[in-house]
């Protein structure tokens, strides 16, 4: 048995209680919409790429504390990194929900800042894939550059 | 069943009873002896004894079902209405038994009116596709309801797409009730088939399915009804409901998965032409003429599942030996204790308040997303189901996407509902 605690950490409660960026921007170059048919959960991510750096993230939708509370952390950990960072983090991201993570002691064992909120979602399996609704999402708005967000 | 002594609390009926014996047809209905026939029930979800609310999704098995399909195996395994030999005469008989104890639960005239089938699903899909779409022209109509699980709406549209037709929909009130009079204007010249459940797998309305079959045979058109909730919790007799289909499938009722049956009136049947082709549904084959195989074997194209059905038939003798007029008399009254238990916890807000309802509670906590509810429930071992139960048009009826869905079965019982209570409490607390 795993302590609830260790899922729903202050951290998370706070940013599912006040997500961060959770705005659709006037101009995004980029967005793609993200969808749990599981759960009928929806996410949409905006994204602004410049000199291959994200200038600007945002999401809208709305969803479990953990899919919330992961869009927003998430927006504030890829803005400003390069797109190649922020794939990186994805991965690094995905391997820590999902089975907790590079061993201790092996290169690219570091802390993932605010994200370690999520490693107790490792024990949840059936949660994992609200954590990384958004990931797959802004993943999605990376690549898919024909995606464009039209300005009608 | 195993026999347990009695000191349960006195529900159904509250006269003496024979003491020793079975739990079946004796009266007080003993809940733990019921439960002891459940060998799952006895599991341990997280350090805590398992509360299973989640019938509506699939119920679980007696040991007289798991017995019956492992014994099949063990003893009897054989194709069927084919050789000579011993064991498939066995397993002919077994699986042809066990479509008339289906026959006689559902209040069928003839055995030849069952069809074993894979699903409820499939059973609609095969009405779908055999009955309606030969007799469909452009601009006819599919009557369904708002609260129809998916299962009867998208095998309507998939008929739509092919025929021209046109899928309309009853509305239904915010108790989650079916509003009858738009009912019976929608049931117009075009109206080609009333396609309705009999109970609502999100909010637990029970439909006054003699009445709406009444009102469409006045009108002249046929109704399938889909059972699949209902069989678990309600006696069905389809010759006195006057339907033409009705469908039922047998996890939901205490029997394996991937075994459900089809009811539909026999002139119908004898109408229609095969859903699948394959061996077992024909007389004669060659290459330039095959011959149909009778009703009902024209709709069981290949090997069955044998196994199935006889664990259906053995769920349906086990709901037999308890009664289902017991059964409904016990899951009322867990019901009416649900549901004033959890309206007593302020953040609760219930989905679906018909008056006339099977042991189904869709809730919200406050704002807390039903995962989240789902989850937490789970840490105290409390199996519920979360999200849009198949039914997004139910949900969309109430500007929802998910609901916490607690479906009660005659296993539960008020200790299970009180553990429900203080983990939606738990929810608030963490979500405070």
């Amino acid at each position: 048995m795993f302590d609830l605690a260790e899922l729903y950490q202050q951290l998370i409660l706070d940013h599912n209680r006040s997500p961060r960026n959770r705005r659709r921007p006037e101009h995004p170059q980029r967005c793609a919409e993200g969808y749990n048919p599981l759960c009928g959960d929806r996410v949409t991510v905006y994204l602004s790429v410049g000199d291959d750096r994200i200038t600007d993230v945002a999401f809208e939708g709305s969803g479990c504390a953990i899919s919330t509370a992961a869009a927003s952390l998430m927006t504030e950990a890829v803005k400003g990194k390069t797109v190649q960072e922020a794939k990186a983090l994805f991965k690094r991201f995905q391997s820590m929900v999902t089975s907790g993570g590079p061993a201790m002691g092996e290169p690219g064992d570091r802390s993932l800042g605010k994200l370690d909120a999520f490693a107790g979602v490792r024990h949840f399996p059936a949660r994992v894939k609200c954590a990384t609704l958004a990931w797959h999402t802004l993943n999605a708005a990376i690549d898919d550059k024909t995606n464009l967000v039209t300005t009608e | 069943m195993k026999t347990v002594a009695g000191n349960a609390p006195a529900v159904a009926d509250s006269g003496g009873g024979a003491a020793g014996g079975r739990a079946a047809g004796r009266d007080p209905y003993d809940v733990e002896s019921v439960r002891a026939d459940f060998p799952i029930l006895g599991r341990e979800i997280n350090g805590k004894p398992l509360a299973y609310l989640d019938n509506a999704a699939t119920a679980q098995k007696p040991d007289a079902v798991i017995e019956a399909v492992s014994g099949y195996y063990r003893q009897t395994n054989a194709n069927i209405h084919r050789g000579v030999h011993r064991l498939s005469v066995e397993a002919t008989e077994a699986y042809e038994r066990a479509r008339g104890t289906v026959q006689r639960f559902m209040g069928a005239r003839r055995p030849e009116e069952i069809i074993f089938v894979r699903s409820a699903t499939e059973a609609i899909n095969l009405v779908a596709q055999a009955y309606a779409r030969p007799k469909i022209s452009p601009g006819d109509e599919i009557l369904i309801t708002t609260m129809e699980h998916h299962s009867n709406i998208v095998p309507w549209q998939i008929l739509c797409e092919q025929t021209g037709a046109i899928l309309r929909v009853v509305p239904i009130n915010d108790a989650g009730e079916l509003c009858l009079d738009e009912y019976e204007q929608l049931l117009g010249p075009r109206t080609r088939l009333v396609a309705v459940t009999h109970i609502s797998n999100a909010l637990g309305t029970i439909n006054p399915v003699a009445e709406l079959v009444a009102t469409a045979h006045r009108h002249e058109v046929p109704v399938l009804i889909d059972g699949a909730q209902a069989a678990p919790h309600l006696p069905i007799d389809v010759t006195t409901l006057n339907c033409d289909f009705y469908t039922i499938t047998g996890h939901k009722m205490f029997g394996p998965t991937g075994i459900g049956a089809l009811y539909g009136r026999y002139e119908l049947l004898e109408d229609m032409s095969p859903y699948q082709g394959g061996g077992e549904m024909i007389l004669s084959v060659t290459f330039e003429k095959t011959t149909y195989n009778h009703v009902p074997h024209k709709f069981e194209a290949g090997t069955p599942n044998i196994a199935g059905a006889i664990g259906m038939g053995a769920a349906v003798e086990y709901l037999n030996q308890i009664g289902l007029d017991r059964i409904g008399t016990y899951e009322q009254e867990l019901l009416a204790y649900a549901t004033e238990k959890l309206s007593r916890i302020p953040a609760v807000r219930l989905v679906g308040t018909a008056g006339h309802k099977a042991a189904v509670l869709s809730f919200l906590v406050g704002d807390v997303h039903p995962h989240d509810v789902g989850t937490i429930l789970d840490q105290e071992g409390i199996a519920v189901r979360t999200g849009h139960h198949c039914a997004q048009p139910v949900m969309a009826r109430y500007g929802l996407t998910a609901t916490v869905r607690a479906s009660l079965a005659f296993y539960n019982t008020r200790a299970e509902i009180d553990r429900l209570a203080a983990a939606v409490e738990k929810v608030r607390e963490i979500f405070a």
